[in-house]
């Protein structure tokens, strides 16, 4: 066992240092070490999104990334998105419009439908399928989850012009 | 039809759980931390067929970290030919055990050999790695076909027929005079391949085994009681000794009933003297837990030149994994259900191969059945020049319609599916263009009662504490609430849902077979009429009167009116706290038919198959939460068209799963899907309050055969085996 390392960083905008092995992934670190289980594995080898965060200023599959790799970064999860007890628009899209059933893919999504949203502020249902097509959903058929994401940008950016 | 109006039931409120869910609060299975907690890990078996000569754990057990391996043979001795049984049919106890852990032989690439618990999941990885394993590779043998030949590898001593575990049959009239008096007669034989529930979870326990003898045990699972059942019965101790907390569960279509992992990382539990945590890798998940069968269903229907099915004779095959159990018993049943049918002959085979152990799968055995139905009766509306769904509409099953397998239907909405479907704007609605088809097929699924048991008690407040022990994979705490809204005449807001563990609540059956909105909402509905009986008495002490009724929640009597809530505040006044409970076991299962309208359009180059547009259309019975119903038919849609157009256990010829990633196994993603619109047909079901009949399953049926279907109207020929996937289609 390799000894372990020290990592400093910002999640969900507070300061955190944790203690990890270099071949713990991020996702495990986030999990295991930090206690922010809110972010999921599906698969662990990234190809189905739940465990999607916000590093930096791009979205990664948190099972692809070392803990160490995430030395002097910021990072984002699901725990980070509302602010206080006031809910995120896409997280209350997705209840307002019942875009979950089992839940437990809902975290990697609203991760990454918000970069979308960052991205493209009226995103088309194309643009919204594609941008989404990471992340697997076995319960809605998406559906839900698509018109979530679409009134959530109404929500934020106002109607399209 | 007689129209009620409702105040709570029908609308659609945020569900219970919600913040929790969106915002990462929730705590399913994999995210329990305890104090002392170890880590658990699994060998599996690399051969699909292999006699274990000699299976050495020593130098696992010696590795640094490691606090625990086990094998079969820490299983307490039991009678080999014990039969167990947790509420969904019978299994040898031995059966049961060796699917969780092999002993003498591996059937299947992925069967589970030893565990080993140790300081985290890397060690615990490590030591599995050097586990000593001596094969003695036997033939194998995959499909059904190929098992039920003469001189297949047998897989177990002791079946009835080689590896054939179990035939049925159901007749009724006379077949042969049927075909006699068709004019026209189509047989066909299709086969489908192996798929998954897909769920996105892994399989998750952990468990402790105290001091004290008793085994606690936290999971994602459909059922507590039946995964403290099971895991009792594997462990050979009292159920009373083990208690199943069940954490957040994500997915499980029918695949999260058996047990896996729970008495594994109980009996490490108890060689390391603390909580043992397992988790399962995806590839685990694909070879290690329980698929939907492949299968071969070779059906033939005759019909007269007036468009009536004379004879229907039906022959399944179904693979059941490395132990008995396919789906084959519901398979033969839904074959023809949607049709009125005097003349029906259905033989099926229960016929086990060297893959892994088959579980249910949203309405299992259904699909794979109607795809050979309803692609046949296609081809029959074809060749007599009627619309297909008009042939439908003339044999459809009605009330009192008898199944070959014995039951005949109370009310059932299989002409009004059908009349949904005709009348629907996408039926009415053209083509858009060359290389399209639009294919349509029905489908039908029981539906099921099994126990359940609820508690409300009344604040102070107004509002309720509902009890339940039915794990929610969709919703269902509101789809509860609302009922117990209803009845009392408050908010579903107002009613607070907990799932407590099988300590806390009465024996309440899995959440399957589109039960719990039905069963477990008829317990929530008897114990809010409790409650109602309870509250009246308080009513009638305050008013010192014996009449006191109760209607919109208001208690009335003379010119007395207390509300619900105005009543529930003064209960502390009238003798103490009101509690209202109801446990129920109900008979009245209404089944559910779903149809289908798909068009789909196929590049001529790539053979990749584009969906343009979907139309599901399901009787609910009653829609308690439309959105959540909604979100059932689009969900069985979408799982139903990844079945037909791309998903297989890709399997080599030494039986190993070549794609066991989400990547190669390739579910459908958002940008394979269009909108799924919804058409929810409401014809009430008689053996409950509020019409319930539920609707998680029989979505799932329709998609095989309408995809067929508009793939033969795009490309002109057909297919006859599932996946139709680009490479079969440019090989056609």
């Amino acid at each position: 066992m390799a000894p372990k390392v020290q990592v400093q960083t910002t999640i969900n905008n507070e300061p955190v240092q944790f203690l990890c092995e270099p071949r713990q992934t991020l996702l495990e670190c986030l999990r295991d070490v930090v206690g922010l289980t809110g972010t999921k594995e599906g698969c662990g080898d990234g190809n189905c999104g739940s465990c999607t965060v916000k590093l930096g200023d791009r979205i990664v599959t948190s099972c692809l990334v070392l803990g160490v790799e995430a030395e002097g970064e910021t990072i984002t999860t699901v725990e980070g998105l509302a602010h206080g007890n006031t809910l995120h628009p896409l997280q209350k899209a997705f209840l307002e419009h019942a875009a979950l059933q089992c839940g437990i893919c809902t975290p990697g999504f609203l991760i990454a439908a918000d970069a979308l949203l960052q991205q493209h502020p009226h995103p088309t249902e194309d643009q919204t399928r594609f941008w989404l097509s990471n992340n697997l959903c076995r319960c809605t058929g998406y559906d839900k989850i698509i018109r979530a994401v679409q009134a959530a940008a109404v929500e934020i950016n106002g109607a399209p012009q | 039809m007689s129209v009620t109006t409702y105040n709570v039931i029908g609308t659609r409120p945020i569900r219970h759980d919600g913040a929790d869910k969106v915002t990462g609060r929730a705590l399913y299975g994999a995210d329990l931390q305890l104090a002392r907690m170890v880590h658990g890990a699994v060998l599996r078996s690399p051969h699909a067929h292999a006699r274990i000569l000699r299976l050495d754990t020593t130098k696992a057990a010696a590795h640094p970290g490691v606090f625990a391996v086990v094998t079969a043979a820490d299983f307490p001795a039991a009678p080999t030919d014990k039969i167990v049984d947790f509420g969904e049919g019978d299994t040898l106890l031995s059966s049961l055990r060796g699917n969780i852990l092999a002993s003498g032989k591996v059937l299947y690439s992925g069967h589970a050999i030893a565990a080993v618990a140790a300081v985290n999941a890397h060690v615990a990885a490590e030591a599995v790695a050097l586990i000593e394993v001596d094969y003695e590779p036997l033939p194998c043998v995959l499909t059904a076909p190929a098992a039920m030949a003469p001189g297949a590898p047998l897989l177990h001593e002791g079946l009835d027929n080689g590896n054939v575990a179990e035939t049925i049959r159901h007749e009724i009239g006379d077949v042969a005079a049927g075909f006699a008096a068709a004019t026209v007669i189509v047989e066909r034989e299709l086969d489908t391949a192996t798929v998954h529930q897909g769920y996105i979870e892994p399989q998750n326990a952990t468990a402790f085994w105290s001091s004290d003898g008793r085994v606690h045990i936290w999971c994602s699972t459909q059922g507590s009681f039946v995964a403290r059942d099971a895991s009792a019965a594997v462990l050979d101790i009292p159920v009373s000794q083990v208690k199943v907390t069940p954490m957040e569960i994500g997915g499980g279509f029918g695949g999260k009933i058996n047990v896996y992992l729970e008495p594994v990382a109980a009996l490490l539990s108890k060689k390391a003297g603390r909580p043992v945590k397992m988790v399962m890798s995806r590839r685990d998940v694909f070879t290690g837990t329980g698929p939907t069968p492949g299968s071969r269903v070779r059906v033939k229907i005759g019909v007269d030149a007036a468009g009536k099915i004379t004879a229907a004779q039906a022959w399944l095959a179904y693979e059941a994994g490395a132990y008995p159990g396919a789906m084959v018993g519901p398979g033969a049943m839904t074959v023809f259900a949607c049709y009125n049918i005097e003349n029906v002959l259905i033989e099926g085979f229960d016929v086990v191969v060297n893959k892994p152990s088959t579980a249910a799968y949203r309405a299992p055995g259904a699909p794979n059945s109607a795809l050979a139905t309803e692609t046949v009766l296609d081809e029959i509306a074809e060749k007599l020049g009627v619309d297909p769904l008009e042939l439908r509409l003339r044999n459809a099953a009605k009330e009192g319609t008898r199944r070959a397998d014995g039951p005949r239907y109370k009310r059932i909405g299989c002409v009004e599916v059908i009349e949904a479907m005709r009348a629907s704007a996408h039926y009415n609605a053209p083509l858009p263009g060359p290389s399209c088809g639009r294919g349509v097929a029905i489908g039908y699924w029981f539906n099921i009662g099994l126990p359940s048991s609820a508690t409300l008690s009344v604040n102070a407040d107004g509002t309720v504490n509902l009890i339940e022990g039915s794990t929610d994979i969709g919703g269902s705490r509101t789809s509860l609430s609302m009922q117990a809204a209803e009845v009392l005449g408050i908010r579903a807001e107002d009613v607070h849902p907990t799932i407590v563990d099988t300590d806390s609540v009465g024996y309440t059956g899995v959440t399957g077979g589109s039960r719990t909105t039905f069963a477990t909402g008829l317990a929530v509905y008897e114990a809010a009429q409790d409650v109602v009986t309870q509250m009246k008495a308080r009513a009638a002490k305050l008013w010192a009167t014996e009449e006191v009724e109760f209607a919109n929640g208001t208690f009335s009597s003379g010119s007395n009116n207390l509300s619900f809530a105005q009543l529930a505040a003064q209960l502390g006044a009238t003798g103490g706290p009101v509690v209202g409970s109801a446990a129920v076991n109900p008979r009245g299962a209404g089944g559910s038919v779903a149809g289908l309208i798909i068009d789909l359009k196929v590049d001529p180059e790539t053979g990749k198959t584009e969906v343009l547009r979907v139309t599901s259309v399901q009787d609910a019975g009653k829609a308690i939460h439309p959105a959540y119903v909604e979100g059932q038919m689009q969900g069985g849609t979408a799982q139903g068209i990844g079945w037909a157009l791309n998903e297989e256990y890709f399997m080599d010829a030494s039986g190993e799963m070549r794609n066991g990633s989400y990547l190669d196994y390739r579910m459908p993603t958002a940008l394979d899907l269009p909108m799924i619109e919804t058409i929810i047909v409401e014809v009430p079901n008689p053996g409950h309050p509020f019409g319930v009949r539920g609707v998680g399953e029989a979505n799932i049926v329709p998609p095989l055969p309408a995809v067929a279907n508009a793939l033969y109207r795009a490309i002109g020929r057909r297919l006859h085996s599932v996946p139709m996937n680009p490479a079969s289609i440019l090989n056609l």
